[in-house]
C-alpha cells in the first residue's frame, strides 16, 4: 500500500460516512428523507423536494454502466503507468450515479449497458475505494 | 417593447491569438476594447457601460469589470457587471447591452472576453511549468482518485453515450473538426490557417480521452476580444456597416445533460426565433460554440437542423465545409481559429454580415444564427443577428 501512487482522496466530512462504511466493505449513498429518492456525491439538500434530511443507507452494489470515457492524458503522475484506462459512470439500481473505474475489464471491452457489482479496493489503512467489477 | 433589431454591434476587436505573450489578461482586454473603439469609429469617451466576462486567469478578480476600467481609464460608466455562465456569457452579455440600451440607461456598451492561460515556453532544459492541461483540470477530490480530471473526461461521457444510443461514431465527429479546419484555412486570423487536416489525420491524431481526439477538442488561446453594441440609430451613423441584434435568448434546462444528450438551444430558439420573427430557412450562417466537435453535433440538433440523434449522418459528406449546403463556423470556430470562448462565433458573425469575410466570405449573408454554451451542455445562449434592421 505504501508505494500507492493516485491521488488519496482527502476524507471530508461530507464524504466521511461514504469511507467509513467503504472500510467494511460496504457501500452507502445519500438517501432524502423527504421523498426517498438516492443520490450521490452527497449533498446538502435534495434538489427535487428541497428537504435537508438524508440518511446515509446501504445499497446493493448492483447497477449498470451508464457512460465510460478513456483516458490517454496524464493529469497526475500516479497515473502514468495506468493510461490508457476508462473512467466509469455506474447507474446504482437504487438509481445513484457514481463515477468510478471497472476492475478486470479491458477498456475496449466495456459497453454501456454492461451489469456491474461493487468491489472494494483497500488503498491505506483509512481509504478504501469502492470501485466496479463486470457480472459476466 | 421589442428588442428586434433595436440595438447594433458597432463595433468588434480581436488581438493577435494564441501562444501570444508580452501582456496579460488585462492587457488583452484592454488592447481588445481598444480595437472594438478604433473599429466602430469611437473614442473611450463614447463608452459608458462595460461588461467583462473573465476568462480562467482572471480567477482572483471578482471585480475584473471595473479592474478594466481603471486599467483603460474610463470614466462615467452608467452599466458594468463582470459576468460567468461559462461559454454562454458572451451572448449574455450582449443581451445586458441590448436591454439596457434599449430601456435608456446607457448607450454604448463595451462587451470583453479575455484571457492568458498560456505561458511562454520554458527556456531549453527547464522544465515546462502549468501547460493548458494544467490550466484547465480541476476537481480534486473523488474524482480524482479514479482518475477522473478536467472538463474534455467529463464532455466525454456524455458523447459516449450519444454514441450508443444513436450509432454517432468518430467519422462523424472528424466530419465537423475536418470542415471547420477548411474554413480555418481561408482565414487568415486563424491558428491553425496554415495546417490543412484530413479525416484521415484527425483519426490518427492522439487520443487525449476516447472518443475525443486531439482535434475534437478546442484550442487554447490567449487574447482578448471584444465588442461594442449601440442603439441601432447611432450605429447607422458609425464607420461600419450596423450588424443588428435581432433576437436574443437564453435556455438553462438544469439536471444531468447525460440523460438528455440535449442542450437548452432548444429553450433559447423559441425566444430569439421569435423575437427575430425568423424560421431556421432564414439563416444563412451559423456560429456555433464549439468546445468539442461533439458539442456542435448536438447543437445543430437541438436547434433543429436535423432530429435528434441525426447529428451525425447530418454533417457527413461536407454539409458544413466551404461549399456545403449550410455553412458553420466559418472562421474555423474554437476548434480551428481561436478560443476566446462564446466571443469566437460572435465575432465570426460580425465578420461574415459586414461582408468581410474574404476567402471564407459566405455569398449574400444576411442572417447569422450565434450559440453560446457553458458547461456540460448546461447553459446556453442565442443570438440572431442580421445585416438589414
Amino acid at each position: 500500500m505504501t508505494d500507492y501512487k493516485k491521488p488519496i482522496p482527502t476524507i471530508t466530512d461530507d464524504l466521511r460516512p461514504f469511507f467509513t462504511a467503504a472500510k467494511r466493505h460496504e457501500l452507502v449513498v445519500q438517501r432524502c428523507r423527504g421523498c426517498g429518492a438516492y443520490r450521490f456525491p452527497p449533498r446538502e439538500l435534495c434538489s427535487s423536494c428541497l428537504s435537508r434530511e438524508a440518511d446515509w443507507v446501504p445499497v446493493s452494489g448492483r447497477g449498470e454502466i451508464f457512460s465510460y470515457n478513456v483516458m490517454h492524458q496524464v493529469y497526475h503522475p500516479g497515473f502514468a503507468d495506468a493510461v490508457p484506462y476508462a473512467v466509469v459512470v455506474v447507474r446504482l439500481d437504487e438509481g445513484a450515479k457514481m463515477t468510478s473505474n471497472l476492475v478486470g475489464v479491458k477498456p475496449e471491452d466495456i459497453r454501456i449497458g454492461m451489469r456491474v457489482h461493487v468491489v472494494f479496493e483497500d488503498i491505506t489503512d483509512e481509504v478504501t475505494l469502492p470501485k466496479f467489477g463486470s457480472d459476466g | 417593447m421589442t428588442l428586434r433589431a433595436a440595438t447594433a454591434i458597432a463595433g468588434l476587436g480581436i488581438t493577435p491569438q494564441g501562444k501570444v505573450y508580452g501582456t496579460n489578461q488585462v492587457g488583452f482586454a484592454v488592447d481588445a476594447v481598444r480595437l472594438a473603439l478604433e473599429d466602430a469609429g469611437l473614442q473611450r469617451a463614447d463608452l459608458d457601460g462595460l461588461l467583462l466576462n473573465p476568462g480562467l486567469s482572471w480567477a482572483d478578480m471578482g471585480m475584473g469589470s471595473f479592474q478594466l476600467q481603471q486599467a483603460m481609464g474610463l470614466k462615467n460608466l452608467r452599466l458594468t457587471a463582470t459576468m460567468n455562465a461559462g461559454g454562454a456569457t458572451a451572448g449574455i452579455m450582449i443581451q445586458h447591452a441590448a436591454e439596457a440600451i434599449a430601456a435608456g440607461v446607457c448607450h454604448t456598451v463595451a462587451c470583453v472576453f479575455s484571457d492568458a492561460p498560456l505561458k511562454p515556453p520554458a527556456p531549453r532544459g527547464a522544465s515546462s511549468g502549468s501547460g493548458s492541461a494544467a490550466a484547465y483540470s480541476f476537481g480534486r477530490g473523488l474524482d480524482a482518485a479514479y482518475g477522473q480530471f478536467g472538463v474534455n473526461a467529463m464532455y466525454a461521457l456524455v458523447a459516449r453515450r450519444h454514441m450508443h444510443l444513436y450509432g454517432t461514431t468518430n467519422d462523424h465527429l472528424g466530419a465537423i473538426a475536418v470542415a471547420q479546419r477548411q474554413w480555418a484555412n481561408r482565414n487568415p486570423q486563424a491558428q491553425f490557417h496554415d495546417t490543412p487536416l484530413t479525416l484521415d489525420e484527425y483519426h490518427r491524431s492522439r487520443w487525449v480521452v476516447e472518443p475525443f481526439h486531439l482535434f475534437d477538442c478546442c484550442l487554447v488561446s490567449n487574447g482578448g476580444l471584444a465588442v461594442i453594441v449601440t442603439s441601432a440609430e447611432r450605429a447607422r451613423d458609425l464607420k461600419q456597416p450596423p450588424v443588428y441584434i435581432s433576437g436574443i435568448g437564453q435556455g438553462h434546462l438544469g439536471g444531468d445533460p447525460a440523460d438528455t444528450l440535449t442542450s437548452g438551444a432548444v429553450l433559447a430558439k423559441e425566444t430569439a426565433f421569435t423575437m427575430a420573427g425568423i424560421t431556421l430557412d432564414d439563416i444563412d450562417v451559423v456560429e456555433l460554440y464549439d468546445c468539442y466537435t461533439f458539442t456542435v453535433l448536438v447543437t445543430l440538433e437541438d436547434y433543429g437542423f436535423c432530429r435528434k440523434g441525426e447529428g451525425g449522418p447530418f454533417v457527413s459528406g461536407g454539409r458544413t465545409a466551404p461549399g456545403g449546403e449550410l455553412p458553420v463556423n466559418t472562421g474555423g470556430g474554437q476548434l480551428s481559429s481561436f478560443y476566446m470562448w462564446g466571443m469566437t462565433p460572435i465575432s465570426e458573425a460580425v465578420i461574415q454580415l459586414r461582408g468581410a469575410g474574404g476567402a471564407r466570405q459566405v455569398p449574400d449573408a444576411k442572417v447569422a444564427l450565434v450559440s453560446g454554451n457553458g458547461g456540460i451542455l448546461s447553459t446556453h445562449s442565442t443570438l440572431v443577428l442580421s445585416r438589414d434592421a
